[in-house]
């Protein structure tokens, strides 16, 4: 029998056979999103994965921030769904920038490898900054690393300022939360401040975003935090 | 249904870890489920039943769970206290510069086979 380095033959007992693995399922797709990162730092594309629960406005406020960024620097959307391509056709008829529909199949969340195949449509050489719209889930989207360089995440006022106690990987992993939907503020029970203070038990260094992207409130603020990032990027 | 995606990453492991080690077929599998995971036990043995069922290699093969305690660390007063009965504020000091010591495991541990 060959052995490899991950598995170990360990114990023959009762007929049965044992074979030790020890091995994280996330490992392989750990290895493929820091694979796929190096990659796109040496293309110079920066890759932001955008994730939040469904009808948050994630396409809402991508249409308003691709909209003020479009003539600084090039971008292409790439927007992850369980079916329809909805959300790419509104995309590309609202900002005109090339917009890609991946079918994640039933699954709940986008791998590196699924992102990789996303990318492989995508015209990179022309492309400074890919933005990933992931499946609306606050669950399994934190779990499996993209390759982005930056995850970002969204959530609106009507979910409650509570979701960082109840999705805490979610708010963990993101590094700049921006909350949307702040015109309806005063028909919610909405606490902004409690808001942020719950985001940064959960991470210290993630930064929050107020905006109303359908006023286009705040947006500025989100386009300006993403431009840097590119820019400090492609350095 | 997040554990039936977690599946296909079951299956796609085991079977190359047969593979390797020259296996046709596999009995069961034993996983460490840590007790944060966000996977919840009875829906992973569900959704592997139906999956596994459908791979020659994996027919019949049972799927075991090991829970794995989910523990947390305090940076304050270096203790380890467990995450599902005080979460992040340390129950001894009551400071929050705590981080997951483990909890989050998905992971094979082994897989079994008749001979």
């Amino acid at each position: 029998m060959r052995l490899n380095k991950n598995t170990i033959f360990v114990t023959l007992m009762d007929e049965v056979k044992v074979i030790e693995i020890k091995k994280s399922i996330f490992e392989n797709n750990d290895r493929d999103a820091d694979l796929l990162r190096a990659e796109l730092k040496s293309r110079g594309v920066y890759l932001l994965n955008l994730m939040s629960a469904p009808g948050s406005g994630k396409t809402t406020t991508l249409i308003q921030t691709i909209n003020r960024l479009k003539d600084k620097i090039r971008i292409a959307v790439m927007e992850a769904d369980i079916d329809s391509d909805v959300d790419a056709v509104k995309i590309k008829s609202a900002t005109g920038i090339p917009s890609i529909q991946l079918h994640t199949g039933g699954m709940c969340h986008l791998d590196a490898e699924m992102t990789r195949q996303g990318l492989d449509n995508t015209p990179l050489d022309d492309v400074d900054l890919v933005i990933l719209e992931n499946v609306g889930n606050l669950v399994c989207p934190a779990e499996f690393d993209t390759g982005a360089v930056r995850n970002a995440m969204i959530l609106s006022v009507p979910e409650g300022h509570d979701k960082p106690l109840k999705y805490p990987l979610m708010f963990s992993v993101c590094d700049v939360v921006v909350i949307n939907k702040m015109d309806v503020m005063p028909y919610f029970d909405f606490d902004l401040d409690k808001c942020k203070e719950y985001i940064k038990m959960r991470n210290p260094k993630a930064t929050v975003i107020p905006v109303c992207a359908k006023t286009g409130e705040g947006i500025d603020a989100f386009a300006d935090w993403l431009l840097g990032q590119v820019r400090e990027w492609k350095k | 249904m997040h554990e039936l995606g977690i599946v296909f990453y079951i299956i796609r492991d085991v079977k190359q870890a047969a593979k390797e080690n020259g296996v046709e077929h596999v009995s069961a599998v034993v996983m460490n489920i840590g007790e944060v995971s966000t996977i919840v036990p009875e829906y992973l043995t569900d959704c592997w039943r139906w999956a596994a069922d459908k791979e020659d290699m994996l027919r019949g093969c049972e799927l075991k769970i090991e829970t794995v305690p989910a523990v947390t660390h305090c940076d304050n007063c270096s203790s380890d206290y467990p995450t599902v009965k005080h979460g992040k504020t340390c129950p001894h000091c009551g400071s929050t510069r705590t981080w997951l010591l483990s909890g989050r495991e998905v992971e094979i541990k082994q897989i079994e086979v008749k001979t």
